[in-house]
């Protein structure tokens, strides 16, 4: 090992040759540094290269993932799962006077809520983060032709007043339990912003996040970017203008290398230093590397808020029916296909909720294997076993179903063919359809075009599922083909529930509410559970402090956390 | 000669905008568009996002208003503006056209150098042990996954001895020619490995069939040493159909590899057009078909000029 470290390449040539030459003569050069040994800087491995740096537009895994060194939202959930200040003071609460609820004209309630920004925050050019930041990105943020992706909170914000240069309080006019979270409203430094502003069409073109991204004041975090090589690489050095605590590392290098296998052998030769686990290695592909090179790495299996479930048509005459539904579930033995191909990592869903959420219940209706019970609903249900095996109701229909997913995930295809076995076994027959990720999320699952569509939703923690389950949320026509509710849930007490679980302030009764979603969910099984997604971080065994967080909110927040110990 | 190529120039003109068209019709036939696709990302985009971001790219027109919209803007020379990329489609092509050109450009003339050579070397002993060793070499480079031998040669010679960066096209925070070079080797070997087979099979057999022309005889008899027979008889022969495929090959120069810059982490045109495509990005994907449509016609039309020269019964009409 000693001998392969000695020619490792190190960056240049000179000092290529400058190892080579000796250690070809002289055996004592074999004791010659090793690459990284000073360990001021990182070279982290992703999959994704991120198509702008500008946090407003385009919402993207990958800008996510790097600006999480550099920029600094007011607020996020952290690694509990929590809402945490990171631009703000105090996390507004009614309790503690910063939230107060308001009546509004419409006799609805809003509420007006008071933060102040930091007092060091300061952009990487030393002007500091002020409300005039604020009014600029609220500016922007409402703007109709500014081109930011997810404009819902800009909406609900019906006004700003500035107190002084930190303290601003927004008016917001519903009340709902998380009204603390302004996790997307990312300030954009209006000193720099307002000129690629001056025609809000053009901003998206404009931005100096895109045309000057090494602006350093673009940034207000630890790290400021320093290099873009699109869709190879970004380099971060340390912001000499932040005031908290400083990173370890002198300089941060984001490479991007799409090819899991590629990425792989980039860890291995040391060009890399790490695989994030946000945008890393599948679990399976994760599992194989820890069999193969696991000693001489940290593994961290970080069970997720990704939820890999099937849903089902429910307009589809076979799965309209709940038992049909019932048998599916209870014919799938969903322990064993996290065991045999997870290695138990990717824990077995009960419903949408993680059991690390704050609303999940424990109560919650859990199906187990149980293929008698299958058989027993689907003959009550009308669909008897045929000769082969198979079941066919009345009428003679075979009860065959098409199951989707995206062509060319290993892991689901994988999957896929366990479930086509093991339904197989119940009288049910599955015809395998794969779509490419654009036809299946571009047409096929918001046109409703499916029998089984198995992907994965992404959530917040206590995220209200009102785009996946609410009635009005059904994609067609009249929305543009834009709800989440692919499965056609229709429920009136499932709305009523989503409602009020909503506007619920109290824990304790929005816990109640919380039970009830699930037990309801549950029961009618709109789209089938399977299984929580676990991120693996891939990390060398020096790196200390790296927190995975399971939500969407990345390690990268914490990055001044991260140290190398000998 | 000249009016052969004004109608060819004509010829080629048409050809790209025909080919701008379909090219344009074929990505709006595919199924979602940009919006969609970034609603995948974020769940909480509402109907009315989807709408108003519809409008503000463009992409609630018909297909064919967005087309003469972007034909009107490229007659003037602004080819528009990259959604994937975040930047003016000019911006976004020239570094990656430039990568590719270095990347392809290179391998490309390593491959037809050793393709010269072994095919040379085969063709004067066919049947030999030389010439079988030649065969199974070249079967061997234009069998193998490209994907694969990409792996390998990182396994062996990053991963494994650690000579060479697996990925990439330079040490972040360093742009020196050496540490560009030292990134480069990998994916130059991979290109030229796959392709080399190839090479050497179209030559060995141009050049197999010039070797047993008549006049090749005559200087034989005539006493011309067996250099002069090869590069200044046979080899002018021989490269008349070579010169055709090396012409079809020039658009992989600016088309780029999309198997090894993937396996690389090489931002290269065959990445930046997959991506274009897959990504709804119109006016990147336009752009950078259309500069391979050009640059592929382009190189067939010198090389028809290339056969007057090497051939001098070739006439235009």
């Amino acid at each position: 090992m000693r001998l392969i470290n000695v020619f490792r390449y190190t960056g240049t040539w000179r000092g290529w040759w400058r190892r080579w030459l000796p250690a070809l003569t002289v055996a004592g050069l074999l004791s010659a540094p090793a690459m990284g040994e000073e360990r001021e800087s990182l070279t982290i491995g992703i999959t994704q290269f991120p198509s702008t740096l500008n946090p407003n537009i385009d919402a993207m895994a990958a800008k996510s993932y790097v600006l999480g060194m550099a920029l600094r939202p007011f607020t996020v959930y952290d690694a509990d799962w929590r809402l945490v200040c990171l631009l703000c003071v105090t996390l507004p609460s009614i309790e503690n006077g910063l939230a107060v609820p308001v009546d509004l004209a419409d006799g609805k309630k809003g509420i007006d809520i008071t933060y102040t920004i930091r007092p060091e925050a300061t952009w990487g050019d030393g002007v500091p983060v002020t409300t005039a930041d604020v009014l600029f990105t609220y500016e922007v943020g409402r703007h109709p032709e500014s081109a930011i992706g997810n404009a819902e909170l800009y909406r609900r914000i019906t006004g700003i007043d500035v107190k002084d240069d930190k303290t601003f309080t927004l008016h917001v006019d519903k009340l709902t339990f998380d009204y603390a979270a302004i996790n997307d409203f990312v300030l954009l430094p209006a000193h720099i912003e307002r000129a690629a502003f001056k025609e809000p069409a053009q901003y998206r073109v404009r931005t100096r996040y895109n045309a000057d991204p090494t602006n350093p004041g673009l940034y207000n975090g630890p790290y400021r970017v320093s290099e873009v090589v699109a869709g190879s690489h970004i380099l971060f050095e340390p912001n000499p203008h932040w005031a908290g605590p400083p990173g370890h590392f002198k300089r941060i290098t984001v490479r991007a290398i799409e090819n899991t296998a590629a990425l792989e052998a980039n860890l291995l030769s040391g060009t890399i230093d790490m695989v994030a686990g946000e945008l890393g290695l599948s679990l399976d592909e994760a599992l194989a590397f820890e069999k193969r090179h696991g000693e001489g790495f940290q593994m961290i299996f970080k069970p997720g808020l990704v939820f890999e479930h099937i849903d089902l048509n429910l307009e589809r005459p076979a799965l309209a029916d709940r038992r049909v539904r019932q048998a599916l579930i209870m014919g799938l033995d969903r322990e064993a296909i996290s065991t045999s191909l997870f290695a138990g990592r990717q824990k077995v869903a009960d419903s949408f909720v993680n059991p690390l959420d704050a609303g999940y219940s424990a109560g919650t209706p859990r199906y187990h294997y149980d293929p008698a019970r299958a058989a027993a609903l689907l003959d009550e249900a009308g669909w008897r076993a045929q000769g082969g095996g198979l079941r066919r109701n009345a009428q003679g229909d075979t009860l065959l179903l098409e199951l989707m997913t995206t062509a060319g995930n290993r892991t689901r295809e994988l999957v896929e063919q366990v479930l086509q076995s093991q339904w197989r076994k119940i009288g049910v027959d599955i015809r395998i359809k794969n779509e490419p990720a654009r036809v299946l999320f571009g047409e096929t699952v918001p046109h409703r075009q499916f029998d089984m569509a198995m992907y994965a939703w992404i959530s917040a923690p206590e995220d209200v599922p009102r785009s996946t389950l609410y009635s009005s949320e059904i994609p067609d026509a009249s929305n543009g083909f834009a709800g989440q509710n692919a499965s056609g849930f229709k429920s009136p007490e499932m709305d009523r529930l989503i409602d009020a679980l909503e506007i619920e302030l109290d824990p304790m009764k929005r816990k109640t509410l919380w039970a009830a979603v699930q037990k309801l969910y549950a029961t009618e099984l709109p789209s089938l559970p399977l299984y929580f997604r676990s991120d693996t971080f891939i990390l060398p065994k020096w790196l200390k402090g790296v927190g995975p967080t399971g939500n969407q909110y990345p390690s990268t927040l914490w990055i001044t956390d991260w140290t190398a110990q000998p | 000669m000249i009016r052969f190529t004004a109608i060819r120039l004509v010829e080629i003109a048409a050809v790209v905008v025909l080919m701008s068209f379909v090219i344009y019709a074929l990505i709006g036939l595919m199924p979602g568009d940009p919006i969609d696709l970034m609603r995948q990302a974020d769940p909480r985009m509402s109907a009315a996002d989807v709408a108003r971001l519809k409008a503000v790219y463009g992409v609630d027109q018909p297909l064919f208003a967005r087309y003469l919209a972007w034909a009107g803007q490229a007659l003037s020379g602004d080819l528009g503006y990259s959604r994937l990329f975040a930047a003016p489609v000019w911006s976004a092509l020239l570094p990656r056209l430039a990568n590719s050109l270095l990347l392809m450009g290179s391998s490309f003339v390593l491959a037809l150098a050793l393709a010269l050579g072994l095919g040379t070397a085969a063709a004067r002993r066919p049947h030999s042990r030389f010439d079988a060793a030649i065969n199974l070499f070249s079967f061997a480079g234009v069998s193998m996954p490209t994907f694969w031998l990409a792996l390998m040669l990182i396994l062996i010679f990053a991963a494994g001895l650690g000579w060479l960066p697996a990925s990439g096209i330079a040490t972040a925070g360093m742009s020196n020619l050496g540490d560009r070079l030292a990134h480069l080797v990998l994916p130059v070997a991979t290109l030229t490995l796959a392709s080399v087979g190839g090479y050497t099979r179209y030559v060995r057999a141009a050049m197999k069939e010039a070797l047993a022309q008549d006049h090749i005889r005559t200087a034989r008899a005539k006493g011309a040493s067996e250099a002069r027979i090869i590069l200044h008889h046979a080899l002018r022969s021989a490269m008349i159909p070579v010169t055709t495929i090396l012409a079809l090959s020039f658009g992989g120069l600016v088309s780029g590899a999309l198997v090894t810059e993937t396996m690389f982490a090489y931002p290269g045109m065959g990445k930046l057009i997959f991506d274009a495509v897959m990504g709804n990005d119109y006016n990147l994907a336009l752009a950078a078909l259309l500069l391979a449509t050009v640059t592929t016609l382009l190189a067939n039309l010198a090389a028809d000029l290339a056969y007057g020269w090497l051939d001098p019964r070739v006439t235009y009409r």
